[in-house]
């Protein structure tokens, strides 16, 4: 909360379009938004409560449940949808035991599916804490996924 | 720091203001800026993120180690995407007196033989291409760079920089002819004749809708105000385009020079770059651009004493394809829900906090600075009647060479797919290219020879879009394209109009009703799936005549344009319950094989419909009415007797 704090001190009580910044900067430090740092952000503001999650609710950007320590974005974008996306999506899925927007029970890992990260010419692409994977296959997934654990055990 | 920032002064006083002092001392000074002269190796690294994806980061890494640990007095640069993303990473090497030379795919455990050849052996080895240049001695049998097919037709003025300059250092931009004209128009020139110039150039909006640019301006212009904004649209929402995000990570000052001169011809001192959230290394490197453009003094207060003010802030978006569209966009910034609102008014004259705003698309802006430059019959005279200038492409899919690449309008499909592209590969057949994203529509075989321009596109059903261009080969299955589009509108509708909210979700139905093998035995039913495509045509027809705004009215297109083109597929899964492409896995037919089964009844026991029906120890079989085609019996089967077709 004292982060909240601070990243509150940067922006200026007046007027809303501080509002999604600061949302951002909030997501950026803690990997989400609790309902804590909400009403911080609503007392700052001289916003309610509500305003803010109707704006951050709005966006996919924002989640309201912590994130894994890697965090696994899965492009569903076209190019990477004609590569072969689909199947990626299902492999991960199978092989962290989560869904989309879960969190593994370990706080591990965390999956979230994003519309495009811009690397379509090395498609399909998944991004682990925004490191990029290209051209993935399903036997390459669990490669990337045991490289990650092992990065843990040590 | 950039190691050419003791030129600052000479940058400022002899080039930006007094560019006519031609002497050799001069020449000599631009040459150094220009890289067009060494002192010492440089070693370029191509780390945009499609270089970062392949790996370049490691080819970074080890580059680094080798001059270390072999005391080589080079130096490394970082560099945007040049374009040819398919062979990433890449490397050039410019040696004093030689030819910048460039080698792909340049893999981590590559580097150490390339550079072993260069700076130990002088061996011979192959390379990619060589930049020419008057100044240096040429490598032999090393193709120059505009000769190798996947440049050669190209005409780059958006990425004219892209992947060869440092992005990073204003005076390279500055010393290949970057901000001069930026400062001559805020001394010499009104700001309607820089409509005037952009209008009569023809340069129309890159975002999408291909509005006259020059004709918006003046529309802000004309709107009496004490306050104008510009706003740069880096949203870039089409998932299948990444052409902004390549321009801003190689090349950001051109975008800032662009801003600087767009907002001075509409009298914006305020303006904003909307970029996605999901570039982070675009925004960082247009963060430091900025602030170098600051510390010269081309953005801030009383620019090189013109009086004119001029600031940029940057806005992170959240993650909303919706807020590509200007009002929503305008909203997002507002810190709102990033909602569209009906037009008129247009942000033009009511626009951010209510205040005359124009929005333009990263790419229509990199194009200002060069207009201004070469002039505007210079630009008219690129491309077609109604279209004029060059497009940057997007390629991806099922294309032997992906990546960007810029064309002048006009350049037929099939030079782009087949001449520059090399075509489809591993021997496959082109089905379909999607231009236009989720807004746009796809071409097919007899279409390939269409001139690429906005009103060729929209003949036959298709749209410019921001360019975006997604090649489908025999294995992609057009009709699950149709439901992958409407799948990812239909959770990016905002949801404020009925049409767009309900109808696309509507459209989804159907598509999976077709694409998904029927629970029960209903012998109506392919009559019934039948009747869903002529709803999908009416469905179409109402959301794109009644949506609240352009995300709404062009939905329906990636469907209309399939049904149009390949309704044989629709057909195909209606009637045969069959995909021919195999992408469709719901409608596959199960059967069981009698001599492999040996009625252990473990998929009789998983089937999620029981479908599988059969007594212990002899072979069990499907019914096949019951199947729901979901693979379970596959998966479970240790003695490999299920068959599939
Ligand atoms: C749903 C929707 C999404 C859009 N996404 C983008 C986008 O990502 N980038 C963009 O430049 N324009 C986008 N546009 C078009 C913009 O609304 C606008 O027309 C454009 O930015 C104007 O700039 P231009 O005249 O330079 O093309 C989108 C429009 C709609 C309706
Ligand atoms: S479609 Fe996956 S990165 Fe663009």
């Amino acid at each position: 909360m004292e982060k909240v704090k601070e990243i509150l001190q940067n922006y200026s009580s007046e007027g809303r379009e501080n509002l999604i910044p600061i949302l951002q900067d909030i997501q950026d430090n803690n990997g989400w938004l609790s309902e804590g740092s909400i009403i911080e952000v609503g007392n700052h503001l001289n916003l309610p409560v509500s305003k803010i999650y109707g704006v951050a609710t709005f966006y996919n950007q924002f989640s309201f449940q912590p994130k894994g320590k890697y965090h696994v974005q899965v492009c569903r974008g076209t190019a990477c949808h004609v590569l072969g996306s689909a199947s990626v999506l299902k492999e991960l899925e199978s092989t962290l035991k989560i869904k989309p927007d879960q969190t593994s029970k370990d706080g591990l890992f965390s999956l979230e599916i994003v519309a495009c990260i811009g690397a379509c010419g090395l498609a399909p692409v998944i991004s682990i804490n925004g490191e990029f994977h290209a051209k993935i296959t399903s036997d390459s997934i669990k490669q990337i996924i045991d490289n990650y654990k092992q990065q843990q055990n040590n | 720091m950039s190691e050419f920032i003791k030129y600052k002064e000479f940058i400022i006083d002899n080039v930006l203001i007094n560019s006519k002092n031609n002497n050799e001392e001069y020449k000599h000074k631009i040459n150094i800026l220009k890289r067009e002269i060494v002192y010492k190796p440089i070693i370029f690294i191509g780390t945009g993120t499609c270089g970062l994806g392949a790996g370049a980061g490691k080819t970074l890494n080890v580059v680094k180690q080798y001059i270390e640990e072999n005391k080589i007095d080079a130096q490394i640069i970082e560099t945007g995407c040049i374009g040819l993303c398919s062979a990433e990473p890449l490397m050039d090497i410019q040696l004093p007196n030689k030819n910048r030379i460039s080698f792909d795919n340049v893999t981590q455990d590559k580097v150490v033989d390339i550079l072993n050849n260069i700076f130990k052996y002088n061996n011979k080895q192959e390379a990619l291409c060589q930049f020419p240049s008057e100044n240096n001695e040429s490598w032999e049998d090393v193709i120059p760079i505009n000769e190798i097919p996947f440049f050669k037709p190209q005409k780059r003025i958006v990425l004219k920089n892209c992947g060869i300059i440092n992005p990073i250092s204003i005076e390279e931009y500055i010393a290949n002819g970057g901000y001069k004209n930026y400062i001559k128009v805020i001394n010499n020139d009104k700001p309607l004749e820089i409509c005037d110039i952009i209008e009569k150039s023809g340069l129309r909006g890159r975002g999408g809708g291909g509005f006259s640019t020059g004709k918006k301006w003046k529309f802000a212009l004309n709107t009496p105000s004490n306050q104008r904004y510009l706003i740069c649209n880096a949203d870039e929402g089409d998932p299948g385009a990444f052409m902004d995000r390549a321009v801003i990570e190689g090349d950001p000052h051109k975008l800032i020079e662009g801003m600087a001169i767009s907002a001075f011809a509409i009298g914006a001192t305020k303006s904003y770059v909307y970029i996605r959230a999901e570039y982070p290394l675009a925004i960082e490197r247009l963060k430091i651009a900025m602030q170098q453009a600051k510390d010269y003094g081309l953005v801030g207060e009383n620019i090189f004493g013109s009086g004119i003010n001029f600031e940029i802030k940057i806005k992170k978006g959240a993650g909303a394809f919706v807020c590509g569209e200007e009002t929503a966009l305008i909203h997002s910034i507002e810190g709102k829900r990033g909602m569209p609102r009906p037009r008129p008014p247009f942000p033009a004259t009511s626009g951010l906090f209510g205040k005359p705003t124009i929005i333009n698309n990263v790419e229509s802006l990199s194009n200002i600075a060069a207009i201004i430059e070469n002039g505007k019959d210079w630009f008219a005279s690129i491309g077609t009647e109604n279209s004029k200038g060059t497009k940057v492409f997007a390629l991806s899919g099922k294309i032997s060479l992906t990546g960007l690449v810029e064309i002048p309008m006009g350049t037929t499909v099939r030079e782009v797919l087949f001449d520059i592209a090399g075509g489809i590969p591993n021997n496959k057949k082109f089905k379909s290219v999607q231009i236009g994203g989720p807004s746009g529509g796809c071409i097919t075989e007899e279409n390939l020879d269409i001139p690429i321009d906005y009103d060729s596109l929209l003949e036959v059903g298709a749209m410019m879009g921001s360019g975006g261009l997604v090649v489908m080969d025999e294995d992609t299955c057009m009709v699950d394209v149709a439901k992958f589009f409407m799948d990812f509108i239909q959770r990016e509708s905002c949801g404020k109009c009925i049409p767009c909210r309900e109808g696309t979700r509507r459209m989804l139905e159907i598509l999976e009703d077709i694409t998904k093998k029927p629970a029960n035995g209903d012998s109506h039913d392919a009559l019934k799936r039948f009747k869903g495509i002529t709803q999908l045509e009416k469905l179409g027809k109402v959301i794109g005549e009644t949506s609240l705004c352009g995300l709404g009215q062009t939905a329906p297109n990636p469907v209309l344009s399939t049904l149009k083109w390949f309704r044989n597929e629709y057909e195909e899964h209606i009637f045969e319950r069959k995909c021919s492409a195999g992408v469709c896995t719901d409608l596959r037919v199960f059967t069981i094989d009698v001599d492999k089964c040996t009625g252990c009844t473990i998929c009789a026991r998983k089937c999620p419909t029981d479908a599988i029906i059969g007594a212990k120890k002899t072979p069990h079989f499907i019914v096949d009415d019951k199947c729901i085609s979901c693979g379970t019996c596959d998966e479970v089967c240790k003695f490999d007797a299920i068959l599939i077709n």
